[in-house]
């Protein structure tokens, strides 16, 4: 296994997916998974993603309605899952699907999520998985428990259980005028049912509840600061922890002087290999420890930023069992009128989540307890149990909802260094990772390479299309247009940065270059961009979010102007549809970029909550400006360059384009996940509206950074 | 280690602390006012800030030492008697949060604002609070949760 790259969402979404098809889920509702693309999407999955040694082998989902919700006598419902709240808002979408599904008031429901002790296994919340397949398992277990409830009536009332009906909690026989409460058939006890083939759900056409837009559960505690993330925890007795980082990536430790340090009051340094922390009565003595350890490293030479891209292409894995192809490239590329050639480069980027890494760690008994921040908290009682060397049944890891985590939370560092550091203690210890530790330590985007060769008759068929990517992923990888001959290929490569998932993965990454690619041919062949995707597009769900983001922007009437021009693109991966018009601004003189509006149209079947919805796609979008524009690792001998927000710009309020945001509610398609793919539109038609306004066309992200990257040619255009 | 006599939301506590410790950790740690942020370090993020007379401050730049004179309200002060103050009903009126974790410190940073500023233009309030991020992306909410707070300050002094 490739040390350096954390395990991508697809390799997870394999294995869940087979997880899936041999324990858990029939197969009618399997194949109705596979809608909107997915099968596409796993046809490219890398023989190589099975190496990632994380996988679910051997977890089971249960079957039996109580390990998914409980009835208490007082009527209230708690619901377990794996999965976890970062801000995504499903503590709120999932409650609404089985209040919708139970008939129970929304406020009657509590979930209780990511908790090892107490919900069952899940692989982790990625991949936009939560809305296509947990959502339907807690939709499954509800409606199995309010069928049994209203069998349980049947019973006491000695009546046919076809004359009951569930309402907000009770179950009514109208015939008798008379009703009995959930809680009170239930008296707390387990719903003990083994739910077994299909459980009739609640269409989505005549749901009530799933599809309002609810307010966020527990809201009142984040405008107050009562909510406890997991940076808040506090146990008695409790240390703070603090790690000596090497100097460099891939360093070793060759000295260590620890006697200053141990000097310190209430101190304690705990060394063990190259890991060396320490532990004491507050972060400021934590800190001060650390600052008087003397440590000599050996950092290896390593690559920078100047010769990333070079290195990308030299040092590809060659994957040719992967390839898709079809036709011959080479001879309809010779044939065809207009050709364009172009490579696209996309720099490393930092998830920044603004609540770093945190865990608070105690033991008790041989028995290990972690509160952390993860999507993975079974992924990370299983990173606990190889490091500590313990079974996981010793092992409890609790999730607090977290500070976000974009797909930059996977992995359990800081738990893993707090439950260290605490059982060296003897107390539990705290861990919060400081801003430069995050930039540094934990993963990044994968930094890209795109090489486009695209070919198109004179008027506007696409008849060529070659695309490789090195290093940064498979996700949104093959072209949604309709194209006879292609070449398609996925290179790995060893990356030279610690690299893993990033929302929507490398979903931007080739969106960019692929959107940004079908402008350049459009406009070689003198076409409308709009008319020239429409026209190499069967695709239904992808000229409606591209129609519908037109219509809204007024596209067949814009005219660009120098230094204003609008650019669209679209996108589509793991059931998300997205259509995107940028407007950008170009100052003639500072040659500054604004963008000055951006309207997207999204579809992804039936929409759960529009409030929820249209937060998470508005803020996807503005978490892409920053990759467009000027987000970038700058590294260089094993260091990183830029570890602070004074040095690693992200978007701020004066950043802010107008954004209309235009929601395709499919009723008749089932609900897929929204947090990701509303990233993906963004950077291509920004650039196409950076080319609209300025006949250039920028090839490289960040396409406007506050300071050059090494190795990239000298920016145009500032932002 | 000094003592210190701090005003907070309030209430006069007395905290033992290195005088160069950032107020953050003072509130956070030793007084257990969690609903304060850390989030850089280096007042760049705006997730720590805090009144300190009234005037919206980077806790993770002050130091304990700096702050012992003055009046510091933090997000747990501006509750009152379980009623939520304009620009908190207002934050969650539009849900102007994802994960929340800036949400004390935008709160913050926009109840200094609308004291000195009761009727911000869209400019006055994006300047403001420039100097927060919110990585989820929750701009344009906020910046509507502020007007929403402006208008209902506005309607409640009529």
């Amino acid at each position: 296994m490739n040390s350096h790259n954390i395990p991508e969402l697809e390799n997870f979404q394999e294995q869940y997916w087979n997880h899936s098809l041999k324990l858990t889920v029939d197969r009618r509702n399997f194949l109705r998974l596979l809608g909107g693309g997915m099968l596409f999407c796993l046809s490219y999955t890398p023989a190589r993603a099975q190496e990632s040694g994380r996988n679910g082998g051997g977890h089971e989902l249960p079957k039996d309605i109580s390990a998914w919700l409980h009835i208490g006598a007082d009527g209230k419902v708690k619901v377990f899952t794996g999965k976890v709240e970062v801000g995504q808002n499903i503590r709120t979408s999932l409650a609404q699907q089985v209040a919708e599904e139970l008939h129970v008031a929304l406020e009657s429901i509590s979930m209780v999520m990511g908790d090892t002790a107490l919900t069952p296994y899940d692989m982790g919340t990625f991949g936009s998985r939560t809305t296509p397949t947990m959502g339907p398992q807690l939709r499954t277990m509800a409606a199995a428990a309010r069928q049994m409830l209203i069998e349980m009536a049947a019973e006491r009332w000695q009546v046919p259980a076809e004359g009951l009906k569930p309402i907000q909690g009770k179950i009514l026989d109208q015939q008798k005028s008379r009703w009995i409460a959930y809680g009170e058939l239930t008296r707390g006890e387990n719903l003990v049912k083994v739910v077994s083939g299909s459980v009739k759900l609640t269409p989505t056409s005549e749901w009530k509840v799933a599809d309002t837009a609810a307010s966020k559960v527990e809201g009142h505690d984040f405008v107050t600061g009562k909510h406890v993330y997991p940076s808040d925890i506090v146990r008695p007795g409790m240390l703070f922890g603090a790690v000596l980082r090497p100097d460099g990536f891939n360093a070793t430790l060759e000295s260590l002087d620890t006697a200053d340090a141990e000097k310190l009051p209430d101190v304690k340094v705990i060394r063990d290999g190259d890991f060396v922390g320490v532990a004491g009565a507050d972060a400021s003595i934590a800190k001060k420890a650390i600052v008087a350890l003397k440590a000599k490293w050996n950092t290896p030479v390593q690559i920078s930023n100047s010769e990333l891209f070079e290195y990308l292409k030299k040092n590809a894995e060659s994957e040719d069992d992967s390839a898709h192809r079809a036709g011959s490239v080479e001879q309809a590329l010779a044939n065809a009128d207009v050709k364009v050639e172009s490579k696209y480069t996309v720099q490393y980027i930092a998830h920044a989540p603004l609540e770093p890494r945190a865990a608070v760690a105690e033991w008790n008994d041989g028995n290990l307890t972690v509160w952390t921040g993860t999507q993975r908290p079974f992924g990370v009682r299983e990173e606990l149990a190889q490091a500590l060397q313990m079974p996981e049944t010793k092992i409890r890891v609790i999730q607090p909802d977290m500070g976000s985590g974009y797909g930059g939370k996977h992995t359990g560092e800081a738990a893993v260094e707090a439950a260290r550091l605490a059982k060296a203690a003897g107390k539990p210890v705290k861990v919060v990772w400081t801003r430069a530790e995050e930039f540094t330590w934990a993963y990044f985007r994968p930094a890209a390479l795109i090489e486009v060769k695209g070919g198109a008759s004179k008027d506007g068929k696409l008849v060529a299309w070659e695309f490789h990517n090195y290093n940064s992923g498979t996700a949104a990888l093959g072209t949604p247009y309709d194209v006879a001959n292609q070449l398609v290929q996925y290179h790995p490569v060893r990356s030279p940065l610690r690299q893993g998932s990033y929302r929507s993965l490398a979903g931007v990454a080739n969106n960019f270059a692929r959107e940004s690619h079908m402008d350049a041919i459009a406009h070689a062949a003198g076409i409308d961009p709009l008319e020239f995707r429409l026209k190499n597009l069967q695709e239904p769900r992808l000229r409606a979010v591209l129609e519908a983001a037109a219509e809204k922007y007024g596209w067949k009437n814009a005219k660009a102007t120098p230094g204003r021009g609008f650019g669209i693109a679209c996108g589509t991966d793991k059931g998300g549809y997205v259509g995107a018009v940028a407007e950008v601004e170009i100052d003639s003189a500072s040659k500054r970029i604004r963008i000055r509006r951006i309207v997207q149209a999204w579809e992804s079947g039936a929409v759960i909550n529009p409030n929820g919805i249209r937060n998470q796609i508005s803020g996807g979008i503005v978490q892409a400006i920053g990759g467009a524009l000027f987000e970038a690792i700058l590294f260089e001998g094993g260091r990183i360059l830029n570890p602070r927000f004074s040095r690693y710009r992200v978007p701020r309020f004066t950043d802010m384009p107008d954004i209309d945001v235009v929601i395709l509610d499919r009723k008749d398609l089932p609900s897929a996940g929204a947090g990701e793919i509303g990233l993906i539109g963004v950077a291509p038609a920004v650039a196409n509206a950076i080319f609209a306004a300025s006949g250039v066309r920028i090839a490289n992200m960040p396409m406007a950074p506050r300071e050059d990257v090494p190795g990239e040619a000298q920016s145009t255009f500032k932002s | 280690m000094g003592d210190y006599v701090l005003d907070v939301n309030g209430t006069v506590v007395h905290v033992t602390a290195p005088a160069d410790e950032p107020l953050l950790s003072v509130l956070r740690d030793r007084l257990n006012l969690t609903g304060t942020k850390y989030g850089c370090g280096e007042g760049q993020c705006g997730a720590c800030t805090v009144l300190l007379n009234g005037v919206a401050m980077r806790s993770c730049r002050t130091p304990v030492s700096a702050a012992a004179t003055a009046k510091i309200v933090t997000i747990e002060g501006l509750e009152r008697h379980g009623v939520l103050s304009p620009v908190q009903q207002a934050f969650l009126d539009e849900e102007a949060l994802q994960c929340g974790y800036c949400t004390s410190g935008m709160i913050m940073s926009a109840t200094s604002l609308l004291s000195k500023t009761p009727n911000p233009t869209d400019e006055q309030i994006v300047g403001a609070m420039n100097g927060n991020v919110c990585r989820c992306g929750t701009y344009p909410r906020i910046v509507e949760a502020v007007r929403r707070a402006a208008h209902a300050a506005e309607k409640g002094a009529q």
